[in-house]
Parts: C-alpha cells; sequence; structure tokens
C-alpha cells in the first residue's frame, strides 16, 4: 500500500468535516441564540419549556436535576429489562452493578459498555435507554458549552437550561439523524423490530448438530432498530455500540463509505461547536485559532497512529535482540508490509482503524472499528493520549470547556509576561477563577490515576487482566481514562462485564469494576461542566476592560502556540510516566510483552 | 521671517536631576551586600520551621518530602533494605535541605533589602522633644515675641493628632502635621534623600510637613495629623518591613495555581508508586527473581515530586512582590501597599498635569514679532528694557531671549556684551493687576509698556496711536498655537509683539510614544483655555486633554474612563486634588503636597518629581512580568526533569534491571539512574539561587506591544524554560562522574 493511500482517507475526513462544520457552526449558534422562530406548535413547546433566564446555579441545579430523573428512569428501564414490551428474544436482568455502571455510562455520553449489546440489551432497552440517554447526554454537553459562551461574553442570564435541551435536541440532533439514519440505511444498515434471525449456514453444519444430533443448528443473526441508534450514536458522540462489536460489526458499520459517514458524523459537531463559540463571541478569529491548535493535535495523533500502525510491524512478529537475560527471539515468517492488520476490519482499508481509533478518542465518542488492544503498542499511545488531553474537539461541548480551561490556565500564566493582570475575552482572571479552573482540571487526572494505582496495585486489577506486564497496565489505565474522559471505547483485553445477572461465568472483578468506573464517570461528568459555568458567571459579572496594544491578543499564531504549549505542558506530560510503563515498555520490550 | 527669531528652549535643570540619580544610586546597595546576605543567611534557617513554611504551600511540600527522605535514610543507616544506596539517600537529603535553605533564602534576602531601607529611616524616627502650644489663636502679627504662647515641653511620642505644635530653626519636626501659620525652609533629605531645602508654607499645597525633617530656617506653627505610632515614617517603615505586607490579588491567585500543580503532581508521583509497583510484579515472574525498582523507592518518588512541583516559582513568588514595593521605594516612590503597585501596571489611562510634566512649567519669550517700521533688533532691545526689572521667569526669559539675539548677531566680533545698558534714573513701572502692564519711564521721557494686548491696544488707543487692522488677526494667530502674546508698546506707538510659549519638557514626546506602545492613553490636565490646549497637546502628543480644569472636572474625567473599565492614574497635590486621587486607581500624591493629597493616594512620590507617573507604571509592568515569566520558566523545566528521572526511576541498573530498554526514553544519555535523578534535584536546587537576581531586579520591560512582547517572553522563559535544563542537568551529570560521585 503505498503511502499516499494511507494518508488519503484522514485527509478527507478532516477536510471534508472541516468544510461541512463551517456552515454547521452558523446554524448552530443561530439556533442556540434563539433566533429560529418555528411554527407554532414548536413555539408553544417551546415556551411551556422555558422557565425562564437562569443563572449560573440555577442552570447548574436544573441541568443536575434533569440528569437526576434521567438517572432513575434510566435505571428504571434496565431493572425491568424482562417485564418490558419489543423483547422478542427474550432478554433477562442485567447484573445490578452493570445496571448502575451502564445506567451512569449512558447519562454521562461515555457509553463504556461492560456488557454486549447483542446479547444483554432488548430493543426497548436500546430504543428506551440507549437510544433516548444518546440523544439527551449529548444535548447536556451541548448546553453546559452555550450556557458558558454566554457568561463569557457578559450576558445576564446563562439561558435557560430546558429550554436549550430542547433546542439541541428538536433542531440540531432530531434532523442530522434522520438525515444519516437514511444515508445509513441505503448502505444496509437494518432498522427492524422483528427478532434476531434463524438462518440455515450456507456451510451445513458450521454452527455444529443440535441436541439429539440430528438437525444441524442454525445460525442466529442479532438484528433490530439498529438504524435509529446509530446516527446519534456518532452525531452526539456517544459511541456506544448496538451491537458488542461496535462499529466493526457490519450491520453498525457495512462499508468503507459508511465508514467514511461514520468518522465524519462524530467529528462534525465538535468541530462545528469551536466555530460556534467564535461566532456567538464574535471572537472568530480567536475560535480558529483554538480550531487550529486542535487540529494540529488531531493531526499528530492520527499521524501517530496511523504511522506505528500502518506503516510499522507489528513487533510481536520481529526478531528481538536477546535482553533481559531473555534469548534472542527470530521473527516470525509473516509479511508486515501492511503493517498491523491484527483486529482490523480490512474491507474500511489498513488506515481507518487507526485513523478511527484516534478520532474517537480525541473527540470523545468511543465507538470503534477496529480492535484498540490489539494497535501496535506504540499506536495504542495515540488514542490514549486523545483521552488524557480529551480536549482535542472532545466531546460534544465537554471538549471546548475542556479546552477552555487549559486556555485560562495559559492565559493567566503568560498573560502576565506582558506586563498586566491576566485578562481573558477583556475580563480580569482572578483568584476565583482560578480555584474554579484547577477544580475543573484536577478531576481528570484524580480520577484516572488514583483508581488505575489500585487497581494496578491489586488482584482487582492484575487479576482481570488476560496480559499481564505493560499490556496489561495500558489496559487497566486505558478503562479508566476511558470512564473519566467519558469516552467510552475499551482496550478489550480486560475482563470487566458480568452482563445478565444468570451469567453463570461472570469475569471475576466486574463488580469493582463496575462500581469504580462509573463512579469515575460520574465525577469526571458534573465537575467539569459545573464548575466552568461558575467561572463563566463569574467573568460575566466583571466589567470589561479596553482593548489596547498593551492587552494580549487571543487571535494570533503565538497564542496558538502558547495554548498548544499549555497543553503539552500541563495535560500530557502529567500522564508521561503512565505512558512510559505502558505503551512505551511494551514496545521496546521483548515478547512475551508485546515487544 | 527675518523678525522672528528663536530661542532654543532652556536647558532643563540638570543639577538636580543628576543629584536625584546619584542618590538613587547610593541607595541601591549591592544586590549581595555581605551584611544583607548574612542576614539572610540566618533568617533562611530560621524559616525552617514548619509553621512558617506552611504558608507557601509548594515548598511546604518540599519540606514534608525532605522530612520522609530523613527518615528513610535513617532507616537505610539502621538496615532497611530499599534500592536506593545510602551514598545516593545521603545526597539526596542534603540537596533537598539546600532546595529549601535556597527557597527561604530567597525570601529572606528580598526582605532584608527591604530592612536596610527601612533601618535607615528608622535612624531618623528617635525620639524627638516637641513644644506644644496651649490655646493657641492667630493673634497679632510678624515675630515670635509678645504673642503670649504658653509653650509645654513634651515629646514626639507624646503628641496626639490635632496637637499644636511650634518649630524653630535647627529643630526636628517631631510628627506629621499642616503648617497653620508661618513659612520655613526644610530639609527634608532625611526622608527624600534631596539635600537641597524645600519652602513649606501655611496655606496653599505646600503646606504638609513630614516628621523627622528638620526646620533650617525662620519658625513655623504645626498641627499635627497622625497619632503616634501611624505617623508617614511609621507606616513606610512598618511597609518596607513587610509587617502590614499583604499579599496582592494576583500574587494570591497565582499561589492558587501554584497549590493546585502541586497537588496534581502529588497525585501522578503518589499514584507511581502502585504502577511501579505493579511491573515489579511483573518483571519478578518474568526474569524468576525478586525486582526492585526506584519506581517504588520513595525518597526518589520524593525527588521527583520536587523537580516536578513549581518550586523555582514557588521559592521566589514571594521575593518577586517583595521586590517590586522595594524597586518603588528606590524611585522613591512610597506604595501604600503592594496591590498598588501591581495596579498600576494595569493602568490604560495616564493624567498628567501640563505644568511640570508635559511643559517645564514657565513660559519662555521665544520670539519677536515687529509691528509697524519697527525693526527686530530695536523691538527687541525695548522689550528687554521693559522687562529689566522684572523678576518674574517671563521677564528674565525676555532679556535672555535679547541676549541671545545679540550673540549670535556678534558671532564674528571679539567682544561680548553680556549685560543690558540701562540708562540711569529709568524708572520702573511694576505690573498691576489693573493696567495689567508693566515697562519703564526712560530719562529721555520714552515710555515703554508691555502687557496684555487688549491692555496694551487700551493704552496705545488712549495716547492717540494708530492700531494695524491686522493685529487682532496676528494676536489670535499666535494664541491658537498654544502660546501667548504680550504686545509691546513705545509710547501710543505699537512697536511688535513677543511671544511667551509653554516650553515642552524634552524627550516628553519620545516617553508619551513609549506609553502609547505600552497601551496607555495619557491626558493632560491643564488650567489653560481649549485653543490653547489643543495647541499643546498637539504638540506634546498627548492623547487628550482637558482644558479649564477644576478638580470637579478631574473628577468627572476619571469617573467618565473608570464607567468604560479603564484604570486611571494620577497625580496630584493640591488638597482639591484629594477627591481625584482618591478616585483614581493609582493616585500619586506628591510629599510636597498637603496632608489631605497624601491620604488620598496610594502612593506617595518622595521626589515630588510629575513624572514619576510614568515610572510607576513601569514598575508595575515589570513586576507582573517577573512573576508570569518566572512561573513560565518553573512550569516548562518540567519537561527535561520528566525526561532525565522517569526513565531513571523504571530502566535500572545494568546490575540490578527492572526494564532496561526503557533507556531509550533517556535522550540525554544520562550516566546512571542515581546519576541522572541527583542531576535534577541539583538542577532544581541550583536554579532557585540562579534566578535570585531577576526575581529582585525584575524582568526588564520594553515597549513593544503586548503581542511582541509575549513572542519575546514566551521564547525567552517558555522555549528556554524547556530547552536550559536540558542542558543543566546534562552538566550535572557530566560533573558528577567527572568528579566520581556517581
Amino acid at each position: 500500500m503505498s503511502q499516499f493511500q494511507v494518508w488519503l482517507l484522514p485527509l478527507l475526513i478532516l477536510s471534508v468535516t472541516t468544510a461541512l462544520a463551517i456552515p454547521l457552526s452558523r446554524y448552530l449558534a443561530w439556533i442556540m441564540d434563539g433566533r429560529y422562530r418555528g411554527p407554532a406548535f414548536l413555539r408553544w413547546i417551546e415556551s411551556r419549556l422555558n422557565t425562564g433566564p437562569q443563572s449560573w446555579s440555577q442552570y447548574a441545579i436544573a441541568m443536575l436535576l434533569f440528569n437526576t430523573l434521567m438517572f432513575v428512569f434510566g435505571f428504571v428501564v434496565l431493572s425491568l429489562q424482562r417485564q418490558m414490551p419489543l423483547n422478542p428474544d427474550g432478554k433477562g436482568m442485567l447484573a445490578p452493578t452493570t445496571i448502575f455502571n451502564s445506567v451512569i455510562s449512558f447519562l454521562t455520553n461515555t457509553n463504556l459498555q461492560h456488557y454486549s449489546g447483542e446479547q444483554c440489551f432488548s430493543y426497548f432497552s436500546q430504543l428506551f435507554f440507549v437510544c433516548w440517554n444518546m440523544f439527551l447526554s449529548a444535548s447536556v454537553g451541548f448546553c453546559g458549552l452555550a450556557a458558558i459562551i454566554r457568561g463569557l461574553r457578559g450576558d445576564k442570564h446563562m439561558g435557560n437550561y430546558y429550554l436549550d435541551m430542547w433546542r439541541v435536541c428538536a433542531y440540531t440532533f432530531l434532523p442530522a439523524s434522520l438525515i444519516m439514519g437514511v444515508l445509513l440505511m441505503a448502505d444496509g444498515v437494518p432498522l427492524t423490530l422483528q427478532a434476531s434471525a434463524k438462518v440455515a449456514t450456507v456451510e451445513p453444519g458450521a454452527m455444529g448438530p443440535d441436541a439429539n444430533g440430528q438437525v444441524q443448528e442454525k445460525q442466529e443473526i442479532a438484528r433490530g432498530p439498529v438504524a435509529a441508534i446509530i446516527p446519534i450514536k456518532h452525531l452526539g458522540t456517544n459511541g456506544g455500540g448496538f451491537f458488542g462489536a461496535n462499529s466493526a460489526h457490519p450491520f453498525e458499520n457495512p462499508s468503507a463509505w459508511s465508514n467514511f459517514l461514520t468518522v465524519m458524523n462524530f467529528c462534525l459537531f465538535p468541530f462545528a461547536l469551536v466555530l460556534m463559540f467564535g461566532r456567538m463571541l464574535k471572537q472568530r478569529r480567536h475560535a480558529w485559532v483554538i480550531f487550529g491548535v486542535m487540529m494540529t493535535m488531531l493531526i499528530i495523533f492520527i499521524g501517530w497512529a496511523v504511522f506505528w500502525d500502518s506503516l510499522r510491524p507489528n513487533p510481536a512478529l520481529t526478531a528481538h535482540p536477546a535482553i533481559a537475560g531473555r534469548p534472542a527471539v527470530p521473527a516470525l515468517p509473516v509479511d508486515q508490509s501492511l503493517g498491523n492488520l491484527e483486529g482490523k476490519e480490512l474491507r474500511f482499508g489498513t488506515s481507518a482503524g487507526p485513523t478511527f481509533a484516534a478520532a474517537t478518542t480525541a473527540i470523545a465518542c468511543g465507538s470503534v472499528d477496529c480492535a484498540h488492544d490489539s494497535l501496535n503498542p506504540l499506536a495504542g499511545l495515540s488514542p490514549l493520549t486523545g483521552m488524557w488531553l480529551n480536549c482535542i474537539y472532545g466531546g460534544k461541548g465537554v471538549g471546548m470547556i475542556n479546552l477552555l480551561l487549559y486556555l485560562i490556565v495559559g492565559v493567566f500564566i503568560a498573560g502576565l509576561m506582558v506586563g498586566r493582570t491576566p485578562e481573558y475575552l477583556s475580563k480580569k482572571v482572578e483568584a476565583r477563577e482560578m480555584k474554579l479552573a484547577m477544580l475543573a482540571l484536577l478531576v481528570h487526572p484524580i480520577m484516572i490515576l488514583m483508581p488505575a494505582g489500585l487497581f494496578a496495585a491489586t488482584d482487582l486489577g492484575v487479576k482481570s487482566t488476560n496480559n499481564p506486564g505493560p499490556h496489561g497496565l495500558s489496559e487497566i489505565v486505558y478503562e479508566f481514562s476511558s470512564a473519566s474522559a467519558n469516552n467510552g471505547s475499551e482496550f478489550g483485553g480486560l475482563n470487566t462485564g458480568w452482563g445478565l445477572n444468570d451469567n453463570p461465568n461472570p469475569a471475576p472483578y466486574s463488580r469493582p469494576w463496575d462500581i469504580a468506573t462509573g463512579l469515575v464517570m460520574l465525577f469526571s461528568r458534573f465537575i467539569p461542566v459545573i464548575a466552568p459555568l461558575a467561572l463563566a458567571a463569574s467573568l460575566a459579572a466583571k466589567k470589561p476592560t479596553p482593548f489596547t496594544v498593551g492587552t494580549m491578543r487571543t487571535d494570533t499564531f503565538t497564542f496558538g502556540c502558547l495554548l498548544f504549549g499549555t497543553i503539552i505542558l500541563l495535560g500530557a506530560l502529567l500522564f508521561l510516566p503512565v505512558a512510559v510503563l505502558g505503551p512505551v515498555a511494551e514496545h521496546f520490550g521483548p515478547i512475551p510483552f508485546g515487544g | 521671517m527675518s523678525g522672528t527669531l528663536i530661542q532654543e528652549p532652556p536647558a532643563p535643570g540638570r543639577g538636580p536631576e543628576e543629584l536625584k540619580l546619584a542618590r538613587r544610586h547610593s541607595r541601591r546597595a549591592g544586590l549581595f551586600d555581605p551584611e544583607l546576605l548574612k542576614a539572610a543567611f540566618r533568617q533562611s534557617l530560621v524559616m525552617l520551621r514548619p509553621d512558617i513554611q506552611w504558608k507557601n504551600p509548594v515548598m511546604f511540600v518540599v519540606e514534608v518530602g525532605t522530612g520522609l527522605t530523613l527518615i528513610y535514610t535513617v532507616a537505610k543507616l539502621l538496615g532497611y533494605q530499599s534500592a536506593a544506596g545510602i551514598g545516593y539517600l545521603l545526597a539526596l537529603d542534603f540537596w533537598l535541605i539546600l532546595t529549601l535553605l535556597f527557597a527561604n533564602f530567597a525570601s529572606a534576602i528580598a526582605e532584608a533589602r527591604g530592612k536596610s531601607q527601612a533601618d535607615a529611616l528608622r535612624k531618623t524616627r528617635r525620639e524627638t522633644p516637641a513644644r506644644r502650644l496651649k490655646h493657641y489663636s492667630r493673634n497679632g502679627s510678624g515675630g515670635l515675641e509678645g504673642r503670649g504662647w504658653q509653650v509645654e515641653a513634651t515629646s514626639s511620642t507624646g503628641l496626639q493628632s490635632g496637637d499644636i505644635i511650634l518649630i524653630e530653626t535647627g529643630e526636628v519636626i517631631p510628627s506629621d502635621g499642616e503648617i497653620i501659620e508661618g513659612v520655613a525652609s526644610i530639609d527634608e533629605s532625611a526622608i527624600t534623600g534631596e539635600s537641597a531645602p524645600v519652602i513649606r508654607e501655611a496655606g496653599g499645597d505646600r503646606s504638609g510637613v513630614t516628621g523627622g525633617t528638620r526646620v533650617l530656617s525662620d519658625w513655623i506653627i504645626v498641627q499635627i495629623t497622625a497619632s503616634p505610632g501611624t505617623t508617614f515614617l511609621d507606616r513606610m517603615i512598618a511597609l518596607v518591613e513587610g509587617a502590614i505586607r499583604q499579599r496582592t490579588p494576583n500574587e494570591i491567585a497565582l499561589s492558587l495555581v501554584l497549590a493546585a500543580f502541586t497537588l496534581i503532581f502529588l497525585i501522578v508521583t503518589a499514584t507511581l508508586w502502585p504502577l511501579a509497583f505493579n511491573a515489579e510484579q511483573y518483571m519478578s515472574a518474568f526474569t524468576g527473581g525478586p525486582v526492585k525498582s526506584l519506581g517504588t523507592d520513595v525518597p526518589t518518588l520524593v525527588a521527583l515530586l520536587v523537580c516536578l512541583i513549581p518550586t523555582t516559582i514557588g521559592a521566589l513568588l514571594a521575593a518577586i512582590g517583595i521586590a517590586g514595593m522595594d524597586r518603588a521605594l528606590r524611585a522613591n516612590i512610597l506604595a501604600k501597599s503592594g496591590k498598588a503597585v501591581e495596579v498600576a501596571g494595569d493602568v490604560d489611562t495616564l493624567l498628567l498635569d501640563k505644568t511640570g510634566t508635559i511643559t517645564l512649567g514657565n513660559r519662555y519669550a521665544t520670539r519677536f514679532v515687529p509691528l509697524g517700521d519697527y525693526s527686530a533688533e530695536q523691538l527687541a532691545y525695548l522689550t528687554a528694557l521693559a522687562s529689566a526689572a522684572d523678576e518674574t521667569p517671563e521677564g528674565k526669559s525676555i532679556v535672555s531671549l535679547y541676549h541671545k539675539l545679540n550673540d549670535a548677531r556678534r558671532i564674528d566680533s571679539p567682544v561680548r556684551d553680556g549685560s543690558l545698558q540701562v540708562p540711569t534714573n529709568t524708572r520702573f513701572v511694576p505690573f498691576s493687576a489693573q493696567s495689567r502692564m508693566s515697562g519703564v519711564d526712560l530719562p529721555d521721557g520714552r515710555t515703554i509698556r508691555k502687557g496684555a494686548p487688549d491692555a496694551v491696544v487700551y493704552y496705545v488707543k488712549h495716547g492717540r496711536g494708530t492700531i494695524p487692522a491686522n493685529l487682532d488677526e496676528q494676536v489670535r494667530a499666535v494664541a491658537s498655537k498654544g502660546a501667548t502674546p504680550l504686545l509691546v508698546a513705545e509710547g501710543n506707538r505699537l512697536a511688535g509683539m513677543v511671544v511667551l510659549e509653554d516650553v515642552l519638557k524634552p524627550g516628553m514626546r519620545d516617553r508619551f510614544q513609549r506609553l502609547r506602545q505600552m497601551g496607555l492613553r495619557t491626558v493632560m490636565i491643564t488650567g489653560d483655555n481649549p485653543l490653547t490646549a489643543a495647541a499643546i497637546a498637539t504638540n506634546a502628543g498627548v492623547d487628550d486633554f482637558l482644558a479649564e480644569a477644576t478638580p470637579e472636572a478631574k473628577l468627572a474625567y476619571i469617573r467618565k474612563e473608570q464607567a468604560e473599565g479603564k484604570l486611571v492614574a494620577m497625580m496630584g497635590d493640591g488638597t482639591n486634588d484629594a477627591p481625584a486621587l482618591a478616585q483614581a486607581d493609582v493616585g500619586v500624591a506628591m510629599n510636597s503636597g498637603t496632608q489631605a493629597a497624601k491620604e488620598a493616594g496610594n502612593m506617595v512620590d518622595l521626589d515630588s518629581d510629575p513624572t514619576k507617573l510614568i515610572e510607576t507604571v513601569e514598575i508595575g509592568k515589570q513586576l507582573l512580568m517577573t512573576r508570569g515569566a518566572l512561573t513560565t520558566f518553573s512550569i516548562a523545566n518540567d519537561v527535561a526533569k520528566y525526561f532525565a528521572i522517569v526513565p531513571a526511576m523504571f530502566a535500572g541498573t545494568a546490575d540490578k534491571p527492572m526494564l532496561p530498554w526503557l533507556k531509550i526514553v533517556d535522550v540525554m544519555n544520562l550516566h546512571s539512574p542515581t546519576s541522572a535523578i541527583l542531576s535534577a534535584v541539583i538542577f532544581n536546587a541550583l536554579i532557585i539561587p540562579l534566578l535570585i537576581p531577576i526575581a529582585l531586579k525584575g524582568v526588564r520591560y520594553r515597549p513593544i506591544g503586548a503581542d511582541a512582547l509575549l513572542r519575546r517572553n514566551l521564547l525567552i522563559w517558555g522555549l528556554g524554560g524547556v530547552i536550559a535544563p536540558f542542558v543543566g542537568i546534562k552538566l550535572i551529570d557530566m560533573i558528577l562522574v567527572a568528579l566520581h560521585l556517581v
């Protein structure tokens, strides 16, 4: 495969998405500023929902209240799965901790799945738990960003949470999902409420004989209302698959075209939200600088993953010199000219896997179309770093919010170097703002490193992985990074699932995993949204200072470099020791450590 | 214009200016004066006390870590098994303690420098005798005799606010107060360092006197305005000693950020233990023997923590703040709080008094414009005659302009006629408010008058002289350029016009340009009419002006600017400036000003130099920049430290390998794990004293615009901060190897 072909897919995705994001950002700003006047019945709904302008705390309380209701509702739906309709395959109840984990997981837009969709969820659960949550949880982050923008531009109120939720769901996600659903169905994604198909295999007896040894067992092919869920799964950066195999499953992602659409879909809104930020603030150059910094990082992530995975051999198959008292290992007779093909869906092309992996983690989607666990060790560093930073476009709204936190810290420290007390968007950044920003920034590393340390040093982690050694450590760290970044993708080698309550063979430590990741998702979701809300409100209350030549500009190349440096120094470096102990140690180490 | 001759503006008072600089230089004690060093060293040991260290979270964490390392060292000496050797542990202890001492030393030296200034001031604050007047009333006039005042002897400590005291020649003024009667020349050198005496008198804006200064001549009656212990001098000493030094808002916010960073890195290093433990477990299983690495060695984790947390800025933060105040003090600006200095850096608008700041203060004759059949020479001669007895600066400037013209004309002649030949029996007619003219009556009967245009025109018309038709036009033309025309008449004939101009201080245009590049707007405050003010404003290059300024107008202007979100700085001296000084974000009162003005402002300029406002802004900016630059540097340093320590912790040594292939991460190719960690710790410690001079002197401010400044500082302190430790750690490692210490 030529170099050109390897890079073509990522290039195409990034350029097409950017082109589409520009008009979309305009539309989003128009919607969120409430300039859309729909037909009378829509306006009636709006007037019912609008409880009046809210302060930051009212907005935050409304958000928490709404999420609490969603939590209760989700818990009820999943707990009563057996009693609910639309269950043609007669799925039973999930294990209680799995319910706890899944409810939080979908509530927080994480979609970490400690279960396999086609085995554990009825169609009712898929539609009224998964699909429903996907629309609403994606809107929460979006609304949070909209409220923060209003604060930053000095509005008296942060808007109305309920009205914002309606606008996002009804005017943006719903129409976009309809269009995408039709496109995906045209490509072969099923939409049905019929039970799994039972078909005779082409090769007789492929599924083995039945109990009495006569009739050959039929193959059971899971299906369902897939096309209803997949569009919002990506547009809302949710990432929770209908099937356990997620976007590698042919019913979720039938072809290279649908794969292209998928990546474009989950990039689209995060791209557009950065530009919407600029439009709503009337700081478009500033937004483009941020966009540029994010794009640079995303290109680095994708480039890194594709380089180490598609252009470099799998180190587990190459020759190794004698090391650490171990004899030299000869290379296996495998043609590795196409890079590492383990865990890839080749119908998408070789570089599609690493491209998808890097993008789905930088942008907190979490949908996967290859086995992240099987990426070459150094290529796996790319998705890990994407989640550690969690602000390279990031999840819908929250990615931009996270970036604002880095930006505020960068502005605060470097802003002093122009000889003024720091200002952002002509508001002074003082102790209260820094307190809130640091609080929000602290959550992420704490929520990754503390539980990862706990699990890595005890049987909780060590006995849950099939791969002792640096790869096992990577898996543990990945799980918590994914939970804390509200991403939802996984390094699959970890046994965390219990599944249905009557599962005779649950993973030994699935309960601690369910509870720990559940709590991590919860804390990492709400603190980093609510603290910035308070921060924005605090800035909103300040008198703007006039812009002079002595003011630090936020729309220049210099500022972009500053932002880039801040993210690297404060975000990425924290995880350097973990990266060294995990992927780096694995890559350079001897077999059986993957290297 | 043959008849129009231009005079160069007079040279500014070089003498006093040089004196001032020399004095300031003498105050600038060497950065590392041995006396100061000794005091600072002692103080840095005292500051090891945890209750003092607690106030600085970053250094407190270092202290706790050092304690932990010491415990491990003792345990090792008692036979506890660990991955680290005893020599390594001892070296670590040594350098961690040194890190603490260096940090303490940085604050101590800054405080010591402040103290040395305070001690100098304290010498003037000894108890002085005072004479309190009982039942003072303004009876009679003239000398002291026969007033019948009852004098009661007391001392400076016994004086209360409101007491009225008498001070005579040679006596030291016991406390701060306001002159209510009398005029005296006062030596204020104890406070300002200025040896030239100043005049202070009752009423007006120069009535304030300061305790500790000395009356050189005459006597004054002073009403005390300060209670004991709260005099100007007391507060000043307290300030420089840091006794009432409070952390500024920006400093508080920055310490908060630093504390949060410390917490983050604490978590990073604390969680490294279980992660390294995990690696040790599987490596033990892999190699079949027990594997111990530095990754689970607590002293090594402490070393990593100390290197990662922003110790550099944590150590220097207090020193930077104190040094900012100190720099202000060395410029003879007394800031009432550190916050005032910080705010000065943020100022958007500067209100500058025209007189004394933008112009030299007096009008100078610059041109003779003859009218009718008079020549320029004739006019010059007549005017000079009329001004020969005029002692006002304007009058003197006319005579000096005449001489200058004469000199220029006789440039070839060996004889220079220096003096103006005034005929004997000439009668001088002084200026009076009624005639608004002055002049001479010569013995030959000629009368020469000079004065305001309308007065002279009236005088000429009265003598049935003729007035040129375009005179009005000419007069207005001069006035519209910001100059003041005087007409000169000989008898009833109009001889011409003398143009008096406000002379701009040299270099002010450049300074305003500089201010503009800093993003500051300059506003000229003047009592002149709008026409004149506009002309001077244009000439001086200020951005705006406030003409016919009354105290109310000043206050209104400040409020208007503040409503737009701007921060305003102004300087004032009079009581009527007090409201504006209080309203302004930075109000600098002149020391020569009234007590009310000094109370209202948040800074006092001991030199009473109106251009000081500009310096104040630069000191403020420098303070903020230094803080930002060293923070950036401190955080950028972490990159190299990670690359030095992390592979060292996990790679292990040749005889005790852990993950030996991780040596590939060691981009600096350091000698051994222990030398790598020690080198990082040593670098981390040494960088503190190396940066003390920068913390104390401040990063230089350049008025090149925020964008260029940011780019420059990001390159120096950001990129430099990334690169410097790579070089430094490698060098230290090489030295350690060369000395066979590792």
